[in-house]
């Protein structure tokens, strides 16, 4: 009775990934350039390790959105991997908290070269509201090198597909400090 | 306010809430009396108060069968203390140890005084939210050697899991003690994303407090930039004109609704049904989509203000706002037909992660959680501030306590939650969307309550005579209910612990301010 109404429900609702009628025509062409972009810079595929260094969960709603079908990121080859290990790009959210500095250190050492770090959103940029204090080493790049800074409160999923494109075509510009 | 034969001497702070000060001795009493009726202790933080009053201050929230009762005590300036509250409600150990290593206030005779919120980034003998803490603090960190509660025995393995989750969730630890498969004992440990939010409350502005309250939990953003601004507006006696009220309970049900549809797809995820995550994210990201071609942001921020709203709907917006809902309701609605007849996720999310009423009710358990496990609490629909008062809002309940009901709740929530915009959007009254804040001229203080996707946020606000925010306590539902997730978890098996925690779904961010 369930595959029936899944399937029922799979054929009517289409394929969302492609172009949705009420989408903005904008924004999908732009998906589709990223698309191009990535199969040419990397061949296959670029794996993301995401780490909330201290965010206030703003930013992880939209890393959930991407993952999402309109987006369809495994279609663009860009997956999540479980550990920083396996990843090419960390994508760092939040200031960083010092709670979190020692963490945020290990997994940027776990992660073999060649690597790029995207920090995502206004506080990984700058520290944001937050900014630095007893608690908070403020922006990312205090912490670890950056690559690319999207800002953001939070980045949109497309603001964010660029960002993590200009990590992976531009090679390194190493902003530590 | 009478609680049980007793006249407390509480005087109204707003609609169903309110504020009284009393003895150490009395607090106690007063705390007893609540647990009698069977309300239930929602928060409790400290200040220092010796530039005022030459004391500390320790503070309690109580929801009691007249509303919220927010309650004082001046402590002494020197080794401050109040009695523990945690053997009467248990949610307070964790908060009365955050209060101590932010403040160091004391709970005398507290059976856990384990550190809470400080990890390595400070020493024991600082306290952050003095008003005479010296920001220069050493560069190193200390280890933080913190004492987990071991279980010892023959075949005892532990897994420690965290801060940095295999997922996109927040920072956490989770110590694992497992025999087999089965969970003997789940203990968290938080405090990771401690970023200092009460300090950088300290010398803002009234507007710019409001953002940083919208970045308390960023998921319940509309949740605590209305509790805040209720806080304030109480605080300095403003008005806030009716659109500017009713478009807030708007972009409530707004970011409630977005909140559900996301963790039902997370749900059906987590037991291998992608097809349901992909269904409720098309659905969501849908209604992110309209949310921000109506009002200009995604998730809403900084749309609330202190004194109303800084964006207004108009009526093509209001008839694409109820097509869109009409549409949601009628995909849930078919989407659930599918939940209900899958086999396996039923068998996945039926007696998995129980939290007996009993236990909730003794524990505190709270918001959506709570609800699943028979403690009938809502806000909007029990203590109603403007416009809830006027909407009559559907209370949903299970008994259950499992995954299954906490799954239940969010389904009846969201269609519950759409028929509410309906009335929010046709009854929208006319008029001005802001009105200037009264101003301040002496010190004084204010208290919000909202009833959150998650639970009731619950924000408290002292605003010095200079009109700068002298101490803000956000208090975020999930202080509550973590510790109901180190019991529902127990002789479950370890791989239906991320559905267990999903099904929660609590912030990480909000109590670790």
């Amino acid at each position: 009775m369930a595959t029936h109404l899944i399937l029922q429900k799979i054929f009517k609702t289409g394929i969302v990934s492609e172009p949705p009628p009420q989408a903005d025509p904008a924004l999908r062409t732009r998906e589709q350039e990223l698309h191009a972009e990535i199969l040419r810079v990397f061949g296959q595929a670029v794996t993301i390790r995401h780490i909330d260094a201290g965010s206030c969960n703003g930013c992880e709603l939209e890393i959930h959105a991407i993952n999402g079908p309109h987006y369809n990121i495994d279609g663009m080859g860009v997956k999540f991997a479980a550990s920083p290990r396996h990843a090419d790009v960390l994508l760092v959210t939040g200031p960083v908290s010092r709670n979190m500095e020692v963490a945020l250190k290990r997994a940027y050492d776990a992660t073999p070269e060649p690597k790029w770090v995207v920090a995502m959103g206004e506080c990984a940029c700058s520290g944001g509201m937050f900014g630095e204090s007893y608690a908070s080493c403020g922006k990312v790049s205090n912490v670890i090198p950056v690559d690319v800074a999207v800002p953001g409160c939070p980045p949109t999923p497309i603001v964010l597909l660029q960002g993590i494109l200009a990590a992976v075509s531009q090679g390194r510009t190493n902003t530590a400090p | 306010m009478k609680i049980g034969e007793h006249d407390w001497n509480l005087d109204p702070l707003g609609k169903h809430i309110w504020r009284g000060r009393m003895e150490t001795g009395q607090l106690l009493a007063l705390a007893r009396a609540v647990k009698e009726e069977g309300g239930q202790l929602v928060a409790l933080w400290g200040s220092d108060d010796r530039h005022l009053a030459s004391s500390f201050g320790i503070h309690v929230a109580l929801l009691t069968s007249s509303g919220l009762a927010w309650v004082s005590c001046a402590l002494p300036t020197n080794a401050p203390a109040y009695p523990d509250l945690a053997h009467i409600f248990p949610q307070a150990d964790r908060m009365q140890r955050a209060t101590f290593d932010l403040l160091g206030i004391r709970a005398t005779d507290a059976v856990d005084d384990r550190k809470w919120l400080r990890h390595g980034a400070w020493p024991a003998n600082v306290f952050p939210l003095r008003k005479d803490f010296d920001a220069t603090l050493p560069a190193t960190l200390d280890t933080d050697a913190y004492p987990f509660i071991r279980v010892e025995g023959e075949g005892v393995h532990e897994i420690p899991v965290g801060p940095i989750h295999a997922g996109t969730i927040e920072p956490g630890h989770f110590r694992f003690s497992i025999i087999g498969e089965r969970i003997l004992k789940m203990e968290e440990r938080m405090g990771y994303t401690h970023k200092g939010t009460e300090k950088r409350f300290e010398g803002l502005d009234l507007a710019t407090g409001a953002k940083l309250a919208g970045r308390v939990s960023g998921d319940s953003h509309s949740a605590y930039a209305w509790a805040y601004c209720m806080a304030v507006e109480t605080a300095t006696a403003s008005q806030v004109p009716g659109r500017a009220v009713w478009l807030r309970a708007l972009f409530l049900e707004i970011e409630r609704i977005a909140n559900h549809l996301g963790d039902l797809g997370y749900l059906g995820n987590d037991v291998a049904l992608s097809f349901g995550f992909m269904q409720f994210w098309r659905l969501k990201e849908d209604w992110l989509r309209l949310t921000a071609r109506l009002f200009g942001h995604r998730y809403l921020f900084d749309c609330i203000v202190p004194g109303g709203v800084a964006v207004d709907i108009h009526d093509s917006g209001k008839a694409e706002l109820a097509a869109e809902a009409d549409r949601i309701e009628a995909e849930v609605h078919s989407l659930k037909a599918i939940y209900d007849e899958h086999a396996t996720l039923q068998d996945r999310f039926a007696n998995t992660g129980v939290c007996k009423p009993d236990l909730a009710a003794r524990l505190g358990l709270t918001g959506l959680a709570g609800r699943a496990s028979a403690q009938a609490w809502d806000a909007r629909a029990q203590f109603p501030q403007a416009p809830y008062d006027q909407l009559d809002v559907g209370m949903a309940t299970q008994r259950r306590g499992d995954v299954l009901a906490r799954a239940e709740v969010r389904f009846a929530e969201v269609v519950e939650s759409l028929r509410l915009i309906h009335g929010l959007i046709e009854r929208l009254p006319a008029g001005a969307l802001h009105a200037p804040l009264a101003p301040v001229s002496a010190v004084c203080e204010g208290l919000g309550w909202v009833e959150g996707w998650r639970g009731e946020v619950v924000v408290a606000v002292r605003i010095g005579a200079d009109g700068m925010l002298e101490r803000v306590h956000p208090h975020d539902p999930s202080w509550q209910n973590w510790p109901l997730v180190e019991v529902g978890v127990l002789g479950n098996i370890v791989p239906d612990f991320p559905l267990i925690n999903k099904s929660f779904n609590l912030s990480y961010s909000g109590p670790d301010l």
